[in-house]
């Protein structure tokens, strides 16, 4: 996948998308990396204030982290990447070798709901980005 | 890899400082963080142990303005020098557009220095990056220490050791006191901005 360059169109279609599937939905922020910890696009609800160019690189790091400690015990991957707090939780999942979703939620979200609508937000992100190439 | 918002019209370009442990990278960044304090809108991310070394990286992004209405992102990372810890250093250097090479002029790391960089090579072609080809610039640190009668290597030996395949540009430069911190910085990002072009066009 070149994910290099993304026209401005299909960036708009996937920020549509992630507003509808997921901000509405009641997730704070939402963002698509890169593994290089490169931010490809961020969207919340208007109220969460996270330095998430900061964020990115350490999350590229942690996921990378976890990725490099699954092959060190002969697993493919670890699938499920949840970090759970008091208030706010993090859930990290894969788009493909090149990048990842991450949404950050609060406790009025349960992680079976928010997992189900990641996985389907996720199709519609390939489904766009495979449409001009 | 740079990643270009073509919608918010963003460049973000990811620069890694390589180099031998305790060599400087990470002063070269608190150096950085120090002086251009009123571009940088996050705080420095460091990632260390007890000992204050280097765990995974140092991470400092900021903004260096516009080019062709393009904002420019600056990510700058460390990489932890200690021998035992390549699989994160890997790990940083993925996506990379630019390097800085820290290597320590201090006659006693001379080894150490080579030894880091032929890992350097290495670790880039196993990203399918080449050492000859990414944009790579070389800073002979604490060369202050002179001074202080502590033996230096000279810059022939360094260049000799160091750059004489790769004739890429080279700093002597003192992370501590800042001397050529800022020189080496704004050749690695001039040199990596126009390598990025050239792969645009």
């Amino acid at each position: 996948m070149n994910y290099g360059i993304v026209s401005q169109e299909q960036l708009e279609q996937i920020d549509v998308m992630l507003t509808e599937k997921l901000i509405k939905l009641g997730v704070d922020c939402v963002m698509i990396i890169d593994m290089a910890g490169n931010i490809i696009t961020a969207r919340d609800n208007g109220e969460s204030k996270y330095d998430v160019y900061s964020f990115a690189a350490l999350a590229a790091g942690n996921f990378a982290t976890v990725d490099a400690m699954a092959k060190l015990v002969g697993e493919q991957e670890f699938s499920l990447l949840f970090h759970k707090g008091q208030d706010s939780n993090i859930h990290f999942s894969k788009i493909d070798d090149e990048l990842l979703l991450i949404s950050m939620f609060g406790k009025d979200i349960s992680l079976g709901f928010l997992r189900l609508n990641v996985v389907d937000a996720i199709e519609k992100i390939r489904k766009i980005w495979n449409k001009k190439q | 890899m740079s990643f270009i918002n073509l919608k918010d019209k963003v460049v973000q370009v990811k620069i890694v400082y390589y180099g031998p442990g305790r060599g400087g990278k990470t002063t070269n960044l608190e150096y950085i963080n120090r002086t251009y304090r009123k571009q940088i809108l996050s705080e420095m991310v460091s990632l260390k142990t007890h000992g204050d070394r280097t765990l995974f990286f140092d991470f400092l992004p900021f903004d260096m303005g516009q080019i062709k209405g393009y904002h420019i992102k600056i990510q700058l990372y460390t990489v932890p020098g200690q021998v035992k810890y390549n699989a994160t250093r890997k790990l940083v250097l993925r996506g990379v557009d630019g390097i800085v090479f820290v290597a320590d002029a201090m006659e006693k790391q001379r080894e150490k220095n080579i030894r880091s960089l032929n890992q350097l090579h290495e670790n880039l072609q196993s990203y399918n990056e080449s050492i000859f080809k990414i944009p790579l610039v070389m800073q002979y640190n604490k060369v202050d220490l002179k001074e202080h009668g502590i033996p230096i290597l000279p810059i022939e030996v360094l260049q000799k050791d160091l750059n004489s395949r790769l004739q890429v540009p080279y700093f002597e430069a003192s992370a501590l006191t800042g001397y050529n911190v800022a020189a080496t910085l704004k050749k690695i990002i001039s040199s990596t901005v126009v390598s990025i072009q050239k792969k645009l066009l």
